[in-house]
């Protein structure tokens, strides 16, 4: 009789692993992933038996597109090298842009200062000391004609990092468009627009859930016909595992959050496959190397499914998960930066190798400042050797069929389902939030992490172990207030020069159109065209929709 | 004995709070009283909230780079309402050349990423005031 794989299995734990293990014991009793989930010895066919090549994985390019949405991978098109970049005046960014471009990057990414996120203006109280600091400060449309001076929107791809303000911002963007003579439907780019995770993790929330997320639709619902090729979202995992959630809380939370978008489109009367396509996502690459990989594949398979048999989509653009990556600056560490390098290089890999469709690296620098232009040229080399030197571009998927990276992809789409269901039955995702379940499942995670870093049962290099005294200190970017100083002298001079009238004619317009249920995108053009500040238009819906605050979750 | 007790916050702009959060958790678990003001505080209502809470620490986590305007706003606010004995600390993204230039402020203990919780429990322990 022939052996089934079970019985060799067993066969070889007990003739040959365990005589082993008595001489010489394993190095702990249990091995468990970066986010705590527990990793068996080996894999072997029986782990995956229950998993059908064809209907589960499937092939490159077709249902459910957990071995990629190309179907050549990186042999028709390599990922975007998309490096996130802004601090400063508008000017000092558009310089740092051009030289990317110069650089061979192949897409800009804006950064934007914290004023700018949370919708203040620089002078407002605030603003004091975060100006240009964290990114580039862009206070109205004449800051935008400086950050994108002598480029041609026409010709590249902008990802702009802005979420309580995205529609402002995008607004700006689509009038600099407008007076460089590039029609709105040949711009493509994306923006962020992502406010659950705002909610749930980064904390640059504006108003409340409820109109925040009538902003996101309303921009749905214009860019269908207006910039029909721009991203109107990056559902974004990113945050939600800076501010401490595992890799599988980061998948489900990021997917469902996906998902409550799809069904607000659909409520506000959408079509599924008319704005699907356009929507995107962003996760993190983290340390854990198989655990990243089988991410990603994951999230590709979940997101064919659910749009597929939970919205009924149609088209095969509305089943494609595509997705940004960038590698986690949490893992940075401030001591011995060079090994910064090596970290992002790894976790680079494995969105590579996850099939990620743009990508940034993080500079050596990260956890002590925003980077220097060395350090961030550095971390595009990066990305240019694993695609032009190290060979991994040629096969697509090369983890598919591995037993473990299956088995391990498989965990990840039950335990994502699971938490599908629970969130599901608190109402969906908003409401979720409301009840603060998200908030609470991150903090607890983070703690244990740390926990397990003080215990030293996970080890960071050069942090608590392989610690070196009198480490060589390295050359970081230091922001002085020459920044601020200028961005409060060009915002006063707009206010004297532009015509206020005109800007108060579009403010109330803005207001009243808030309170009622339209499209509030013609009217933010209108408000920006006048040069109205995003402080003034922020503080408009401000007026209207009131202000979140949150319970804080310990 | 009385419990320690702390005011951990987040001033400015910043809303990434992980590191708030799980150094209040670790005080709390070291047997502190900690009460963790949320996102957003000016340094008025940071110095009201260790006022009203009669606090032996004040703790504030900034990643954003505002600490030079920040901290010594904070301070000036101390002395106003002869709270100075109060131990004020600072972690997070600080560039080294600033370091010396909180502590000349009577920042006491300024913390770079990577530090483990014990050590900043540690440090509270041997440099808060004594009580009569």
């Amino acid at each position: 009789m022939k052996a089934t794989a079970g019985t060799a299995r067993e066969r070889w734990q007990r003739e040959t692993l365990e005589p082993a293990l008595k001489k010489a014991p394993e190095r702990a009793a249990t091995f468990t992933t970066i986010s705590g989930h527990p990793i068996a010895r080996l894999y072997t066919p029986d782990d995956v038996d229950d998993i059908d090549p064809v209907q589960d994985i499937g092939a490159p390019g077709a249902f459910p597109y957990t071995r990629g949405i190309h179907e050549s991978g990186y042999q028709g098109k390599l990922w975007t090298m998309r490096q996130f970049a802004g601090f400063g005046t508008p000017e000092e960014t558009n310089g740092r842009y051009k030289a990317l471009l110069k650089a061979g990057g192949t897409g800009l990414s804006v950064a934007f200062d914290l004023p700018t996120l949370m919708g203040r203006d620089p002078d407002h109280a605030l603003s004091l000391g975060e100006v240009g600091k964290c990114g580039v400060s862009i206070a109205s449309l004449a800051d935008m004609e400086s950050l994108f001076d002598s480029i041609n929107l026409g010709g590249i791809t902008t990802s702009m990092t802005i979420n309580s303000p995205a529609a402002m911002i995008f607004a700006m963007y689509l009038v600099v468009a407008e007076r460089q003579g590039v029609s709105w439907d040949r711009l493509s780019g994306t923006i962020q627009n992502d406010i659950l995770k705002e909610f749930i993790a980064q904390k640059e929330f504006i108003y409340p859930p409820r109109p925040s997320m009538r902003l996101i639709t309303d921009v749905f619902a214009f860019c269908t016909t207006e910039v029909p090729k721009w991203n109107t979202i990056s559902v974004s995992g990113y945050h939600i595992r800076e501010a401490g959630s595992t890799a599988l809380q980061e998948l489900a939370f990021t997917l469902r959050d996906g998902i409550e978008y799809v069904q607000w489109g659909v409520d506000a009367g959408l079509d599924v496959d008319a704005f699907v396509p356009r929507m995107s996502f962003f996760f993190n690459a983290h340390s854990d190397f198989f655990e990243e990989i089988a991410k990603y594949r994951a999230a590709r398979n979940i997101w064919a499914r659910v749009m597929r048999d939970r919205f009924h989509a149609k088209s095969n653009r509305s089943w494609k998960l595509r997705f940004h990556t960038q590698t986690a600056g949490v893992s940075l560490t401030a001591q011995q930066a060079y090994n910064n390098v090596v970290r992002t290089a790894l976790q680079a890999l494995s969105g590579v190798l996850g099939g990620t469709n743009s990508l940034h690296t993080n500079s050596l620098d990260e956890a002590l400042a925003l980077p220097t232009e060395a350090a961030a040229t550095l971390a595009l080399r990066t990305q240019q050797v694993l695609a032009y030197e190290s060979g991994v571009t040629g096969e697509v998927d090369p983890f598919g069929g591995s037993w473990f990276v299956e088995k391990l992809t498989r965990e990840m789409e039950e335990g994502a389902l699971a938490y599908f269901d629970q969130i599901d039955r608190m109402g969906g995702m908003v409401e979720a939030i409301e009840q603060g379940f998200p908030q609470r499942e991150i903090a607890e995670s983070s703690y244990r992490f740390q926990q397990a870093v003080e215990r030293r049962d996970k080890t960071i290099v050069g942090v608590n172990d392989f610690v070196q005294e009198g480490e060589p200190q390295i050359e970081i970017l230091y922001i002085d207030e020459g920044a601020a100083d200028r961005q409060l002298a060009r915002l006063k001079a707009l206010r004297q020069s532009r015509d206020n009238g005109r800007v108060d004619a579009a403010l109330d317009a803005l207001r009243s159109a808030a309170a009622g249920t339209g499209n509030l995108m013609p009217l933010l053009l209108d408000a920006v065209r006048a040069y109205a500040t995003l402080g003034e238009m922020c503080d408009a819906l401000r007026s209207v929709w009131g202000e979140y605050e949150e319970t804080p979750v310990i | 004995m009385r419990k320690l007790r702390v005011v951990i916050a987040k001033p400015g702009l910043d809303g990434h709070d992980r590191g708030a959060k799980v150094i209040a958790r670790a005080l709390r678990d070291a047997g502190m009283e900690v009460i963790y003001t949320g996102l957003r505080q000016t340094p008025e209502q940071i110095v009201s909230a260790a006022l009203q809470e009669d606090a032996d620490v004040i703790g504030l986590s900034i990643l954003s780079g505002a600490h030079n305007h920040i901290a010594p706003k904070l301070m000036a606010l101390l002395r106003e309402h002869g709270m100075d004995d109060v131990l004020v600390l600072v972690g997070g993204i600080i560039p080294d050349v600033d370091v010396p230039k909180l502590q000349a402020i009577g920042v006491k203990g300024v913390f770079l990423p990577g530090t483990p919780m014990q050590a900043i429990i540690d440090f509270i322990n041997g440099n808060v005031r004594v009580r009569a």
